[in-house]
């Protein structure tokens, strides 16, 4: 809020039949606060009309009546979308995509990991020329990345042609959950290093040599040590890879198959093809509930850990 | 204090001890230059020398948490070699404590105990009796970010020595008190060595605090031990001016050795004094302040050095007075105790300073 030098500095020079004057710093105080609003009410009023209002849109969509035609009307509120996520095919879809998002969520980790711990150990020159690298594919759109996998993993694609090669397999895995995995890890992986590497750079190296000093071996040190002083760090890039994993519809619809749909696909098919806005909609509202949830359980359960 | 050296198996024993640090550029620094050490045990022996001049990459190797380029490192007659620092029967106090943050007191206490399996029922009785040790009982379930400086630093020390280390090693540990605490904690440091009879290595660079504390002193510079002995031979008998000079305060005649018993001095005046350097070599009379004498001109007494000069200065101290004096080619200090019985001499008096001949010590360097 201190952006902004105190107006009131000036005043407080002035003399001493200012400063004895009661509740004058609570106006200064006042004023201060009313200059932070006045900065922030652009960025408020863009989220406001773009971001909370269409949220208020699909909270009350989910609650409207559906019409014969696929019309959604907002009247005679009622729960009957909400009773339709007991369906088998919304409990499937939704384990499945907790499913998916949880696994890449975990690859993302034990890959990131040790290219966080390597990237943290380089020195200063090295570090950010890496850090440069892991932030270069966002110079490019996502989707014509996500385009490029399905190239690469066509049947007669690189990746198909190489795994092939060596033996391992025919490597047709585009159309498959694999294949969105694949896509998802390949997306999210950078959201996953960057906050492990802010996290292990801030450890102080010399508890390490503190932990091998006290009989610890290499493994000992880093169980004991570094990995809990690194969670916070899992924990931030958890959340932001399994947060938008979870919803994700571009990469499913470009790698994956139609016949295993994820959340998000489910959701856009319940909006266009079966015109039903408030089943999609209270898809949607528990999702980001759901989420918001887990969110802030992780949170509190890794800020409990420092 | 020196037989102690001779005993037959020294706690560490460093031989022709080399390291060197390669920078980007391919310029190498040697840090630690043909170090010879041998630490006896039982001994609370300090490594003293100005900041980069080795003494912490000399603890750092013994403790395993830097390998010497070259040279042999033995604790207890064992040879050291590549062991990492987890396989040596050494620990250490760091300098910031290196305390993990996300454990207790207790956690951090008994972290060693737990790295080495020993059993519950017995970490537990070692914990207790750790911390009674550096009485912190009361706060064994604070973490870290919750204690004072002097508080990390009794968890740090009781986390090394619940291990029952062959040798502890301690860097700069009191660096980061304010002087008070720092003063006390010398005090404590001492008497807990005295009491669990460990081989105490000390890296400071306070000067005060090796006499203070340790049983001999090796002097560090550039990477070289130059001289090894007890606090008071450190300070009565330097052998190099740089020991002379960070040990305390002293004044500098320069000096060329005449004979193996006499030099001259710069204006030509010949003492008795006793030096190893050849003849010819260009040396220094150093003499500590406290340890010279003022009087009248011409009334020193015999049998002393004597050296004529004029007051320059007068400096009271409240415990003592220190008389700046000219003599012809340059400037000693004077330090006299300030009681009413010894005659004061004010600015512009000619006077003689004499000093007894083994209050003097020839340095070369």
């Amino acid at each position: 809020m201190s952006v902004v030098a105190p107006p009131d500095e000036a005043q407080a020079v002035d003399g001493p039949s200012e400063v004895a004057t009661p509740g004058l710093e609570r106006q200064a105080e006042r004023a201060k606060a009313r200059q932070g609003f006045l900065l922030g009410l652009p960025a408020i009023l863009y989220l406001l009309v773009f971001f909370v209002i269409p949220l208020g849109v699909v909270v009350a969509y989910s609650f409207a009546t559906r019409t014969r035609s696929g019309r959604t009307e907002l009247r005679d509120w009622n729960l009957n979308a909400y009773a339709r996520l007991g369906d088998d095919i919304v409990l499937t879809v939704a384990w499945r995509s907790l499913w998916v998002a949880a696994l890449t969520t975990v690859i993302c980790i034990l890959l990131a990991y040790p290219l966080a711990y390597f990237i943290s150990t380089r020195s200063a020159v090295t570090r950010n020329l890496l850090l440069v690298g892991i932030m270069i594919p966002f110079w490019s759109n996502f989707l014509i990345r996500t385009y490029a996998w399905r190239v690469l993993l066509d049947s007669d694609g690189l990746v198909t042609q190489m795994v092939q090669a060596t033996g391992l397999g025919d490597g047709r895995i585009l159309f498959t959950t694999n294949a969105v995995i694949l896509g998802l890890v390949y997306g999210y992986l950078p959201f996953m290093v960057l906050p492990l590497y802010a996290a292990i750079e801030r450890i102080d190296w010399s508890l390490v040599e503190g932990a091998r000093d006290l009989y610890a071996n290499g493994w000992g040190a880093f169980r004991r040590v570094v990995w809990p002083l690194s969670k916070p760090g899992v924990v931030a890039g958890s959340i932001l890879v399994f947060v938008p994993s979870f919803g994700a519809y571009v990469t499913p619809a470009i790698l994956g198959g139609n016949k295993e749909g994820l959340l998000g696909s489910y959701i856009v098919l319940q909006f266009l093809s079966a015109r039903n806005g408030p089943v999609g909609s209270a898809v949607s509202v528990v999702v980001l509930v759901v989420m918001l949830l887990g969110t802030l359980l992780y949170f509190r359960a890794g800020g409990k850990n420092l | 204090m020196h037989d102690t050296t001779d005993g037959p198996r020294p706690a560490v024993e460093l031989q022709g001890v080399v390291k060197r640090f390669g920078d980007r550029s391919g310029t190498e620094v040697t840090a630690v230059d043909d170090l010879d050490l041998r630490i006896a045990d039982g001994e609370f022996f300090s490594l003293l020398g100005p900041s980069g001049c080795g003494k912490t990459t000399t603890l750092r190797m013994i403790a395993g948490l830097e390998l010497p380029t070259a040279g042999s490192i033995r604790i207890h007659g064992e040879e050291m070699g590549l062991r990492p620092p987890n396989r040596r029967p050494v620990n250490t106090v760091f300098q910031n404590y290196a305390l993990f943050p996300h454990m207790t007191v207790a956690k951090n206490i008994g972290f060693g105990l737990e790295m080495r399996k020993v059993p519950t029922g017995d970490r537990a009785e070692l914990i207790d009796w750790a911390i009674q040790l550096v009485e912190m009982g009361a706060l064994a379930h604070r973490k870290p970010g919750q204690l004072s400086g002097g508080q990390q630093q009794r968890v740090a020390l009781a986390r090394a020595l619940v291990n029952r280390p062959e040798v502890l090693l301690l860097d700069e540990p009191l660096g980061a008190l304010d002087l008070k605490l720092r003063q006390q904690m010398q005090h404590e440091l001492k008497t807990l060595q005295r009491e669990v009879g460990i081989t105490f290595v000390y890296v400071t660079h306070d000067q005060e605090e090796a006499v203070t504390m340790s049983d001999r002193i090796g002097v560090m510079h550039d990477g070289r031990l130059l001289q090894v002995d007890t606090p008071e031979a450190i300070y009565e008998r330097p052998t190099t001016r740089f020991v002379a000079d960070f040990i305390g305060q002293s004044n500098f005649l320069e000096a060329t050795v005449a004979s193996a018993d006499e030099v001259v001095l710069a204006n030509g005046q010949r003492l008795r004094l006793s030096s190893d350097s050849p003849s010819g070599e260009a040396v220094a009379v150093t003499v500590r302040p406290e340890r010279l004498t003022v009087h009248r001109r011409g009334e020193a007494p015999a049998g002393l050095h004597h050296l004529e000069g004029r007051v320059e200065t007068v400096t009271y101290l409240g415990n003592a007075i220190v008389y700046g004096i000219g003599i012809d080619w340059m400037h000693l200090d004077v330090r006299c105790p300030a009681t009413l019985a010894v005659e004061r001499r004010d600015v512009g008096d000619e006077v003689t300073v004499s000093f007894e001949p083994r209050h003097a010590a020839v340095v070369t360097g």
